[in-house]
């Protein structure tokens, strides 16, 4: 059985069930009262990840934190078309690099989410100025990509685990007072990410019209 | 931003935050304020080096910048045994608290932004509801409201028609009652405390109170906080953020009963903060 530690406003957690719904994966919610309990600062869930954040997956007895790390774990044991997470070794190299800017740059945008709505002390100009240098460089990256004829993150034919672990927070950039007006690739993307097969939603994204 | 002048909402009471967010330092109608939480658990609340009144009531701690007439609200459904309290922490909107308001109020709009969830594209006609204005506590109600939900709570199975009364008791509180699926005649609430930062900027204080054996506490919570953050977004969008409050104008905005309501009983009040001035262009 997989256990999820998950909550629901949460778009590193939104990553994790989203994914499992692309590929059919059945799991078990363990919801955390992170807003406004702070659970996940209490010893119990310390103890199942000293780090205090969320998610964590729980596969049979195999603890994983991030949601990162989550999804090529995930890809590589259940998605059995290899299609999300490709064995080819560039392909893994520019995955991890854009996993890499989805917990990293990205998250300014996620600071800015929790500043606006949670009233988190973060200074607010500065992770939003970091926010859109991060999405100048990933629309520029999938305008690139568009060029090429292709509509994902890495590769062309097929979405892999990079758009899943980069969406939400992009997704979700209004409630932290970001536009993405500007960014009309980006745009394009995340109409794209909706008509997946599988897609669900989340408070702040809302599905395809 | 600079403290409201106007009297109406400055003697009101006003919810600022559960016991636990003390202390907290936040803005009340433009104004600054610090509430401190002494060790003795005692919470004191200043408008810069002015002490206000506190009541610490329905699980929130509440202030008055001015001096208000009446008493905080009552709400009896606390005092009974057998409820469950959940308290949902503070979520800030960027929009007027009137549009809060109007929109907790609003049952057309479940089939849209609560999708499959409050409602449903296939059952969005909203059947025709009272509403009054009781003259006696002075409160806006809407009765008999009725709504098809296909998952109406936490522990819903499957769809039902919900029966609804909302109870609107001062400008900026509103609460829901919904038929208990659990007691037999008994009401479950929902309700919003919203502390207006600024006109156009609130911190949103919402609570459920249930007769509930199966939900978890953090089920209830989960599930409250899904539907408000669908919300959010949606309200951070309307334009403009202040509401128009005079008659001439009603026609030029969507307004269903009780929202129509809710502003005659703000405009009677002669209430200024929050709406947009006579002669904007909308």
């Amino acid at each position: 059985m997989i256990r999820l530690h998950d909550y629901v406003l949460s778009g590193s957690c939104y990553k994790v069930r989203l994914f499992m719904s692309l590929i059919g994966l059945d799991y078990a919610p363990v919801p955390i009262d992170y807003f406004p309990g702070r659970e996940q600062r209490g010893a119990a869930f310390l103890a199942i990840n000293p780090l205090g954040q969320l998610p964590v997956l729980d596969d049979d007895g195999f603890v994983l934190r991030d949601a990162q790390a989550i999804l090529v774990y995930l890809a590589g044991k259940y998605d059995h078309t290899r299609t999300w997470y490709p064995e080819d070794p560039a392909a893994q190299g520019a995955i991890a690099m854009w996993l890499s800017f989805a917990g990293g740059e990205i998250m300014n945008a996620s600071a800015a989410r929790l500043h606006d709505m949670l009233n988190y002390d973060f200074d607010i100009d500065r992770v939003r100025r970091a926010a859109h240098d991060a999405l100048r460089i990933l629309d520029d990256h999938l305008t690139d990509q568009e060029i090429r004829g292709a509509d994902w993150i890495v590769g062309g034919a097929h979405p892999s685990i990079a758009d899943i672990a980069c969406f939400p927070y992009v997704a979700l950039a209004g409630d932290g007072g970001i536009t993405i007006e500007d960014y009309g690739a980006i745009q394009r993307w995340i109409e794209r990410v909706k008509q997946l097969p599988g897609f669900i939603d989340m408070p702040g994204i809302h599905p395809a019209s | 931003m600079t403290r409201s002048t106007d009297p109406v909402v400055l003697d009101d009471w006003h919810a600022i935050g559960r016991i636990e967010d003390m202390p907290r330092s936040t803005r009340l109608l433009g104004q600054e304020i610090t509430a401190l939480r002494g060790a003795d658990g005692r919470v004191r609340v200043f408008a810069e080096t002015q002490e206000r009144p506190v009541q610490i009531r329905y699980g929130h701690v509440w202030t008055t910048l001015g001096e208000p007439a009446l008493d905080l609200i009552e709400m009896p459904e606390f005092d009974e045994p057998g409820r469950r309290l959940v308290t949902c922490g503070i979520v800030t909107v960027r929009t007027s608290p009137l549009r809060i308001v109007e929109n907790f109020l609003d049952l057309a709009h479940f089939p849209y932004v609560h999708t499959e969830i409050l409602g449903t594209d296939a059952r969005s006609e909203v059947e025709t509801y009272r509403v009054e204005h009781r003259r006696d506590e002075d409160e806006i109600w809407a009765l008999d409201c009725r709504f098809f939900q296909p998952q109406a709570s936490q522990s819903a199975a499957g769809g039902q028609m919900s029966e609804y009364m909302y109870r609107v008791p001062a400008p900026f509180i509103t609460i829901l009652y919904k038929t208990c699926p659990v007691v037999d005649g008994a009401w479950d609430l929902i309700g919003l405390f919203i502390q207006p930062l600024d006109e156009v900027t609130c911190d949103v204080h919402s609570f459920v109170l249930v007769f509930d054996e199966t939900s978890t506490n953090i089920d209830l919570l989960h599930f409250q906080q899904l539907i408000f953050l669908q919300d959010r977004p949606i309200l951070e969008n309307q334009v403009p953020a202040l509401v128009p409050l005079d008659p001439g104008r009603e026609y030029a905005i969507r307004a269903d009963a009780s929202s129509m309501a809710y502003r005659r009983w703000l405009r009677e009040k002669g209430l200024r903060f929050g709406t947009l001035p006579e002669g904007v262009a909308l």
